[in-house]
């Protein structure tokens, strides 16, 4: 019990899931039933695969604001470049994706470009590049193994999240186990420390702006294989900003150093069952958006508020 | 004189007129590609098609000289052309204007509140007003189109298509907006408490500047020049799509960042702002002139704000890569 209520005051986001999960049941009893539930698990893995990559890269200090584009050109390589086979197809599109994320990474770790200016100039040219590929057409996949893929389940539950959830247990223990996710934290945390302790600052920023980005194409394939199409309009322009609005909702701080898989976990789950509800309580599409707009208000507030106390809280529990 | 000597020098050239060079390499290579960039006919083109980026990048770089951003522009300019197009039929043109910019300001008002006094992060607030001023804009319209029932009958489109002396209406409008804020910048009080407030927040607090009350003016002004930009975009159009400035925001802050407006705050100037939006402008009409499809221009957006950015950088440490 004491277990569960520290896993709260630590992760409040999950306090809130569960308490808004409770209202909207018993507002809209239809929201608990099994489908339901499955089908918001669905519509959360695109943005949740996104989350863990902006995950890494907010806790290691950075934003990356070109994710939206990102998901949205290795959609359109998934579907387009079918007629090579779809293992190809899906394997250039990552790799089109990793690609971007080590540009980026490049420009702000060692060229020492700001990140915002960085990720703003790819989210504008990666755009473009969409646009070149698919010549304004949106595009349709051939191969219907690609999008039965897209819509079947594994023992019940939609494959899509399954492969979310594995890439999150992954990321996790990444984040808590491994050299590399002591150093993002230590570099999120303080850079010049980090640096004067002989972490390769460089590389670990290198490598979480690649990863950050091969999440936005591994995204962006999901969703392809979701509608077996892509169109040329896909993330733009919003959906980086959802992206780091769901992170940040999960409660990872906005100046990097604190953070985790399981926060922002939280926060996919959260937005997903806040749209799922106004879709079945007929709320109109715009209210959707306000109350998007001010929950990250409120979150950001909230953040600012708490941050002391989290502080303190960081400093007894390690 | 010794290689390392030539290439400081290059590079302290670089650093301070970087933008010129890249802004004249520009028109020299559009004006040999092709026979109409230079014409009379052209030139206002491109000016009337920057006037509104331009007007908004005159507080963008206002807001970025205070250490923050405003991505909520786009959705403002949406908000404030659907405002007076809606409202010019019902109360007229000239109370439908005023509303127009109170709204900008009111949105302005806000951000500056919550960004200044209670120092929350720029970039996810104004974030959260895009998303929020984008559903307000939807919800008053209901969705429609709103368009003026009688656009010939008014004077309104003057502020848009007008010209004046061969000039168009927009064009001077920038240039008087561009005027007014790079004097307020560089010849008041203000200004240069704006610049110590960007440029080290510490300790122009300690000397007594009140950090607050000019972070959030400068969030006012992007307000009330995106309810300018969004008349000028209105009376041109006679008409507005709820998603009319969608991306705006990018633009604006691409052309301002180009201008070499320190992202860290502290440093800025407006006419090279203007000239930033004015390479963006450019390479959107001359990309279209050489017959490239317009989307083809991104991707050198994105390789012009790299690379002057870069240039900047480098040059300010003396070396390529840190």
């Amino acid at each position: 019990m004491k277990k569960i209520l520290r896993f709260f005051k630590k992760k409040p986001i999950w306090a809130i899931l569960l308490l808004l999960v409770v209202i909207i049941t018993i507002l809209a009893p239809e929201f608990i039933r099994r489908r339901n539930l499955l089908n918001i698990l669905l519509q959360s893995s695109v943005n949740g695969v996104m989350a863990v990559g902006m995950t890494y890269l907010m806790i290691n200090g950075f934003f990356d604001l070109s994710v939206g584009t990102v998901m949205g050109f290795s959609a359109a390589l998934a579907v387009g470049l079918q007629p090579l086979g779809i293992f190809p197809a899906v394997i250039i599109a990552l790799l089109a994706g990793a690609g971007i994320g080590a540009v980026n990474g490049f420009l702000v770790a060692r060229a020492k470009i700001n990140a915002f200016v960085v990720t703003l100039g790819s989210f504008i040219g990666v755009r473009g590049l969409i646009y070149i590929y698919t010549k304004e057409d949106a595009l349709i996949g051939e191969r219907m193994v690609f999008s039965d893929f897209g819509s079947s389940s594994v023992l019940g539950i939609p494959t899509l999240f399954i492969i979310m959830l594995v890439i999150a247990v992954i990321a996790e223990f990444v984040l808590r186990k491994t050299p590399h996710g002591r150093n993002t934290y230590a570099v999120g945390g303080n850079y010049e420390a980090a640096e004067n302790a002989g972490i390769r600052v460089n590389r670990t920023v290198m490598v979480n702006f690649i990863l950050c980005s091969l999440a936005a194409a591994v995204g962006g394939v999901l969703l392809a294989s979701r509608m077996n199409a892509a169109t040329p309009g896909l993330g733009w322009p919003d959906q980086n900003l959802m992206i780091i609005a769901t992170v940040v909702l999960g409660g990872t701080s906005l100046n990097g150093g604190y953070g985790s898989i399981v926060h922002t976990m939280g926060g996919v789950l959260t937005i997903g069952v806040i749209q799922n509800a106004l879709n079945l309580l007929n709320v109109q599409s715009y209210y959707n958006m306000l109350l998007m707009g001010i929950i990250l208000i409120l979150v950001v507030f909230a953040d600012s508020r708490f941050k002391q106390a989290r502080n303190a809280l960081r400093v007894t529990d390690s | 004189m010794q290689l390392s000597v030539i290439k400081k020098k290059a590079l302290g050239f670089a650093e301070k007129q970087g933008l010129v060079i890249a802004f004249l390499l520009l028109v020299i290579f559009f004006s040999i590609a092709s026979d109409v960039f230079l014409t009379y006919g052209n030139i206002i083109l491109v000016l009337r098609q920057v006037s509104i980026l331009g007007i908004i990048a005159c507080g963008m770089t206002f807001v970025i000289i205070g250490g923050n951003f405003d991505l909520s522009v786009g959705s403002l300019t949406s908000l404030t052309t659907v405002v007076v197009i809606s409202l010019h039929d019902k109360i007229g043109p000239i109370p439908a204007m005023i509303v127009a910019l109170l709204v900008g300001m009111l949105s302005g008002t806000l951000a500056g509140y919550l960004i200044g006094y209670l120092k929350l992060n720029s970039m996810i607030i104004t974030l959260g007003l895009l998303g929020v001023i984008q559903a307000v804009t939807l919800i008053y319209t209901g969705g429609k189109y709103s368009r003026l029932t009688d656009p010939d009958e008014t004077w309104f489109g003057f502020i848009g298509r007008g010209f004046v002396l061969g000039i168009p209406f927009p064009v001077i409008i920038l240039a008087v907006v561009i005027i007014i804020f790079a004097v307020i910048l560089m010849k008041t009080v203000f200004g240069r408490q704006l610049l110590a407030v960007g440029g080290n927040q510490v300790a122009s607090k300690f000397s007594g500047i009140k950090e607050t009350r000019i972070i959030m003016l400068t969030f006012i002004a992007s307000g009330l020049v995106t309810g300018i930009g969004g008349i000028v975009l209105g009376s041109r159009i006679m008409a507005a799509q709820n998603y009319i400035g969608e991306g705006y925001e990018f633009q604006v802050i691409t052309g301002v960042i180009l201008g070499g407006t320190s992202l860290t705050g502290g440093e800025g100037n407006i006419f090279k702002s203007f000239l930033g939006i004015l390479i963006v402008g450019m390479l959107m009409n001359g990309f279209i002139l050489l017959g490239f499809p317009y989307y083809t221009q991104w991707v050198a957006q994105w390789v012009i704000l790299v690379v002057v950015v870069w240039i900047d950088i480098a040059s300010k440490r003396g070396k390529v890569l840190a």
